[in-house]
């Protein structure tokens, strides 16, 4: 029958409409600015508004989100920082865009190139946030941060520099907490067997 | 077939290692397009291309065709001399070949005789210089290749003074040019249009609709030429988002193309993704485990989802239902793309696939994940989308008979995915040369025969339910296991030669010609876009029409312009 579609159509749109109240009271008081409003709204059996209110409210990040890079420290027992970076070079090498410069660290006294980064440089401008650095570095010492409101009204401070890289490592066992022990596990798992071997 | 024998002067077979196909001497070009097409039945040229062999001096255009009816396809190669590179256009045999060979003359400055409207497409007309030549170099350029050594282990940010920071004195502004206000365009819409309407002494009006226009889907441009209301002609400008990724991609090595393919069609990234590792894994002559192939089949299907989703709701944008279909489309995408981040990261540049497998297994949680979504939401939800739109008389009024591209058109202008399974050509790459493990799921190609803008959104709905029918047997079948062959490799050894990966993605067939001389860079890394060659056959499918069903023409071909541009 003609209009039978647009009568069906108009229904959908009306049961929709009339679902987002529903819900709303629903949920009252629950619904919007809660952590369980937020989960109930992009679950799987969400109904009425599904939309989150960015930025009063946000989505929950999952572990694998990646944004920039960051480099990770332990505290050693004297209070200094021990960087896992050696400044091998391999993420300033496989990043895409080629937004990583690093200056690798020599011996003052003798010249001679040590493990450790003088100087290491993000330009986040340029970063694609496509994670390679991390996957790629074999000490686990650049992983990918989930802070993701970087917009600033300055351009050159942009380009992180070694102090505004680092973070301990207890910040990256925080946010990527199976990651974190996953590593630790490999780590002890060649820890033994070097031990062993010798 | 033995092209050599058939041609024995003038056709041999490419014995360079790695390489395969037939090198045709340029005057007999035609005579063997029109032998595979005409007699042979390669019916679908998928992708012409260049590679400029510079130390051979010589550049090399290389055309892929493919029956529709499956099985391997052949590939033909003619070269020309760099300094004076013209070849016969076969845009008369396959008509497809029109905006490749535009898109050639553009980056490579091949001519082509005998082509209808041989101007520039992705580059503005005042552009100097041809820039996939091997000897062309950018303003801001750097080093040929990456890594570049300024990165490490000095880390010069600034650059030493000698850096080549060379920039032509004439590359944005070339001496003598004068902007001719698209005044070439504006004469070829008149030529072919063939002169001014005869009945009442009126005039053609040209009318562009974009660049900047919501119903372009970005910056896109449309210029037609219209009498009355009627479109007489029309021809897509394009190129707004040009960034010339190719020439990126040569200068990337290999595993940094994988996050560049993300950024093509934004919303099919792991699409993307499948068809540049298959081409590099053809090279390497590596398969991922078979947890990573049923892995990569089930994330490409939900992304075929999310696209197809995307496109129906956009589409009744583009009718004038504003935001409410398309809100309830991105809805369930929303869902989807959830599934994503978890997985790889990110919602939508998702750079997930590697050479021989994936970045990392996927926990069980997720793949719980997708089992409920698959089961319980998407098909109830794909349903009442369907009862919403598809009965809706406007729906059926304004895309019922409109955007007319008939079946042997179809073919002809290369066109792919939906718009030509819409035309009733059931050519779906995953059944006609499957790739991956696209031969172990039961699964019908979407195909039906009305040509136009109603069916090729027919198509999209019944895609997205044969997807949901792959993913739940996937799911079903998903073996246990590694995800990725050996150790994952930041600097793989990527044996010389070509291939030519091809995967269905959602916006249709979409290929990648990849060229390598067993460094850790590609010498030749070409996209073949689903998005910007279904353009082809756009003017076929309005001329006739009013100039409103331009906007719905365009809904239904779907394009994606970080890939019509690329």
């Amino acid at each position: 029958m003609f209009g039978l579609g647009i009568l069906k159509g108009l229904g959908i749109t009306l049961r929709h409409f009339v679902e987002s109240y529903w819900e709303d009271l629903r949920g009252w008081g629950r619904r919007y600015f809660t952590p369980e409003g937020i989960a109930r709204r992009r679950s799987r059996d969400t109904r009425g508004i599904f939309t989150i209110q960015y930025p009063e409210e946000k989505l929950p990040v999952p572990e694998a989100f990646r944004v920039i890079p960051f480099l990770v420290y332990a505290d050693e027992a004297d209070g200094t920082r021990k960087l896992r970076c050696t400044a091998c070079g391999i993420c300033a090498r496989v990043c895409p865009p080629q937004c990583i410069w690093i200056v690798r660290a020599s011996d003052s006294a003798t010249g001679k190139p040590v493990a450790h980064p003088a100087e290491f440089a993000v330009d986040i401008d340029r970063c694609m946030n496509c994670g390679y650095c991390a996957e790629y570095c074999p000490f686990d010492a650049i992983r990918m941060d989930r802070e993701y409101e970087l917009a600033s009204r300055n351009r050159s401070g942009h380009v992180y520099n070694l102090e505004k890289l680092l973070k301990p490592a207890a910040y990256h066992a925080a946010i990527h907490p199976a990651a974190f022990a996953r590593e630790e596990a490999e780590r002890a798992q060649r820890q033994a067997r070097r031990t062993g071997d010798a | 077939m033995n092209l050599g024998e058939r041609f024995p002067q003038g056709v041999v077979r490419d014995e360079r290692p790695g390489y395969s196909g037939w090198i045709v001497d340029s005057s007999l070009l035609p005579n063997v397009a029109q032998t595979l097409r005409r007699e042979e039945g390669f019916d679908y040229l998928s992708s012409v291309t260049g590679v400029d062999y510079l130390p051979e001096d010589l550049f090399e255009t290389v055309y892929h065709v493919y029956r529709t009816g499956g099985g391997p396809g052949e590939i033909i190669k003619v070269r020309t001399p760099r300094g004076r590179p013209v070849l016969p256009s076969l845009t008369s045999i396959y008509p497809g070949a029109e905006f490749q060979e535009r898109e050639i003359w553009d980056l490579f400055g091949i001519q082509f005789d005998g082509h209808p409207d041989l101007r520039r497409i992705l580059l503005w007309e005042g552009f100097s210089g041809h820039p996939l030549r091997k000897d062309w170099r950018e303003p801001m350029y750097e080093e040929e290749t990456k890594p570049f050594g300024a990165r490490w282990p000095e880390g010069r940010r600034n650059g030493p003074p000698d850096r080549a920071f060379t920039r032509p004195a004439d590359a944005l502004a070339p001496g003598g040019w004068e902007a001719d206000d698209d005044r070439a365009l504006y004469a070829a819409l008149e030529n072919e249009a063939g002169g001014r309407p005869e009945a009442l002494q009126t005039e053609f009006l040209m009318v562009n609709l974009g660049p900047q226009h919501p119903s372009t889907h970005g910056v896109f441009r449309v210029a037609a030429l219209l009498d009355g209301e009627t479109v007489v002609n029309l021809k897509p400008v394009m190129g707004y988002l040009h960034r010339c990724h190719e020439k990126i991609g040569e200068r990337n090595t290999f595993p940094g193309n994988i996050p560049f393919t993300d950024r093509l069609d934004y919303l099919t990234s792991l699409s993307n993704n499948f068809g540049y590792v298959l081409a590099v894994e053809t090279l390497m002559g590596i398969r991922p485990p078979e947890r990573a192939e049923y892995l990569r089949v089930i994330l490409a299907e939900l992304t075929r989802i999310v696209s197809h989703l995307w496109s129906i709701g956009f589409l009744l944008n583009d009718l004038g239902a504003f935001f409410t279909p398309a809100l309830y489309a991105i809805e369930e995408r929303e869902l989807v793309v959830d599934i994503f981040e978890a997985v790889t990261g990110s919602r939508m540049m998702c750079n997930f696939f590697r050479f021989g497998g994936l970045a990392r297994d996927i926990d069980a949680g997720t793949v719980e994940a997708i089992r409920a979504l698959v089961e319980e939401r998407l098909p109830g939800k794909v349903d009442q989308l369907d009862a919403y739109l598809t009965g809706n008389e406007i729906v059926q009024a304004r895309c019922a008979g409109v955007g007319i591209l008939p079946r042997e058109k179809a073919l002809a202008y290369s066109a792919a995915g939906p718009v030509l399974r819409a035309s009733g050509v059931p050519y779906d790459v995953r059944k006609a040369e499957p790739y991956s493990v696209y031969d172990r799921f039961e699964w019908d190609v979407a195909c039906r025969g009305g040509c136009d803008v109603y069916d090729r959104y027919l198509v999209r709905m019944d895609e997205i339910r044969q997807s949901i029918r792959i993913i739940r047997q996937a799911l079903r079948a998903l073996p246990a296991g590694p995800v990725q062959t050996g150790k994952p490799q930041f600097q793989p050894r990527v044996p010389p030669g070509e291939a030519y990966g091809r995967v269905e993605g959602p916006k249709g067939e979409l290929g990648f010609y990849v060229v390598s001389t067993g460094r850790p860079n590609p010498w030749r890394y070409h996209v073949r876009a689903p998005s910007f060659i279904n353009l082809t056959g756009m003017a076929e499918m309005c001329r006739g029409g009013k100039v409103a069903d331009v906007v719905a023409v365009l809904g239904s071909i779907d394009i994606i312009l970080g890939e019509t541009d690329r």
